[in-house]
């Protein structure tokens, strides 16, 4: 069973409307039989302290990741996580979180990769429902497990890996989606996250600067269609479809909310999130970096 | 100063709160951060009103400004605020605020730089984030040292 496409104005407008759900939709879908919400935030305690009812927690860290390897969990833990949170392969799973759904649009992107088909964002994310009044609950859902089959990882159509990343350079547009300061290489991180710094600054030679925040607008909502292609497309970056498109920031959760932007909303069919970002590439043996407001090439 | 070596030698608060999270399994230590997340006291007016006072804790990942007090008896009390939505943050400052409150400027130099790992949450609360922990505890001590030498 499919859930209904958001019929709001601004949403039709986008590529892939059905990727999108507005605060209002959900408040009104709130409880139908197969949707899902899920929470997924920075902050690791932030759902206990109040969350959409109904709503499940999956924590990007210690959910999503293997413990032992820089990798997500195998097929088999994935349908194990998915079916304890009563998610089935045929639910509409409407993902939200904190910092303008960072780590939402994160779990979006592994859900995507892992070909979970009917995956939506809550636009705006946790804090444009609070802003809302919405309500809240401390109440956690014990979810009827789902049926999920074992999942099969596509790690070529949205992913790409650093050897590969290397070859693209030069033949497809790099979008560094990161702060000015980390782009140039003044900064080694971004100013609250000191902690997760690498050996070098700067960035991937002939990425294009254009942070992520660029994409939204003040209630933390993506901007509409043709705000977005002003920025990307035609008058800003030039992407077309024709592109092979890499994103990347320092782990690869800001990304994800630019893929899923230039992916979902402007319907560019082959964009890649490099999920080890600036943390692997800046510290990264026989990789060449570039410092500076220049894009640079490569030597 | 020498740092203790064993957690017996903790300052009884910082001891007392690192028993109550290893006595609980390890999937329910995150509510009791939370508990202390809700504890973490409102800042007094005079540091309210006058918030350049508090410095800004760059290794935290959410905005926490912190100020530790060497008042006149020589104990040491630390002031701290973070927002709502950042309860992780809130619980660490909150243990912090808690545990130093009262002691002397000897005895918070000597806590463990370490002290957040003693909390059996690293497999709870990622490696980064109980960095940021410690980030508030060495400010605090910076200050205390910046205090009892002027």
């Amino acid at each position: 069973m499919t859930a209904p496409i958001d019929s709001d104005a601004r949403i039709q407008e986008y590529a892939h409307p059905e990727r999108l759900v507005t605060t209002q939709w959900l408040a009104q879908h709130l409880g139908d039989e197969g949707i899902v919400v899920v929470e997924s935030d920075e902050d690791v305690l932030l759902y206990e302290t109040g969350h959409i009812p109904g709503a499940v927690k999956i924590d990007w860290h210690t959910d999503l990741n293997d413990p032992e390897i820089r990798e997500y969990i195998d097929g088999d833990q994935f349908a194990e996580l998915l079916s304890s949170k009563g998610i089935s392969k045929d639910t509409t799973i409407v993902l939200y979180g904190d910092k303008n759904n960072w780590w939402a649009a994160y779990a979006a992107w592994v859900f995507t990769i892992y070909g979970h088909e009917d995956v939506r964002l809550l636009d705006g994310g946790r804090g444009k429902w609070i802003a809302e009044g919405r309500e809240l609950t401390t109440d956690v859902p014990a979810p009827t497990p789902g049926t999920y089959p074992v999942a099969t990882r596509d790690d070529v159509t949205f992913r790409i890996f650093k050897d590969d990343v290397q070859k693209h350079i030069g033949s497809g547009p790099l979008v560094d989606i990161r702060s000015f300061p980390e782009y140039t290489g003044e900064r080694l991180h971004i100013p609250d996250y000191p902690e997760e710094g690498v050996l070098r600054g700067g960035h991937i030679p002939t990425a294009r600067n254009v942070p992520w925040a660029t994409a939204v607008a003040e209630d933390g909502t993506y901007k509409p269609r043709a705000e977005l292609e002003a920025i990307y497309q035609a008058g800003g970056l030039g992407l077309t479809n024709d592109d092979a498109i890499v994103t990347y920031c320092r782990i690869g959760e800001r990304s994800s909310h630019t893929w899923f932007a230039l992916h979902f909303l402007l319907g560019l069919d082959n964009v890649k999130n490099y999920d080890g970002s600036w943390t692997e590439w800046g510290n990264a043996v026989r990789v060449p970096i570039v410092k500076g407001e220049e894009a640079g090439a490569l030597v | 100063m020498t740092p203790p070596a064993t957690a017996a030698e903790l300052p009884p608060v910082l001891a007392e709160i690192r028993e109550d999270f290893l006595a609980l399994p390890e999937r329910d230590r995150p509510q009791l951060l939370l508990e202390f997340s809700r504890e973490l006291p409102e800042l007094p007016d005079r540091f309210k009103f006058a918030p350049g006072l508090l410095e800004r804790v760059e290794e935290c990942q959410s905005p926490v400004r912190a100020f530790a007090e060497v008042a006149d008896d020589n104990t040491v009390h630390l002031y701290a605020t973070a927002p709502l939505e950042a309860p992780t943050t809130r619980g660490f400052a909150s243990i912090l605020v808690q545990g130093i409150a009262g002691l002397s400027p000897h005895q918070v130099l000597a806590i463990p730089d370490d002290y957040p790992s003693w909390l059996g949450l690293d497999r709870a609360i990622s490696p980064l984030r109980l960095r940021g922990m410690a980030g508030i505890l060495s400010r605090t001590k910076r200050q205390v040292r910046e205090q009892i030498s002027a």
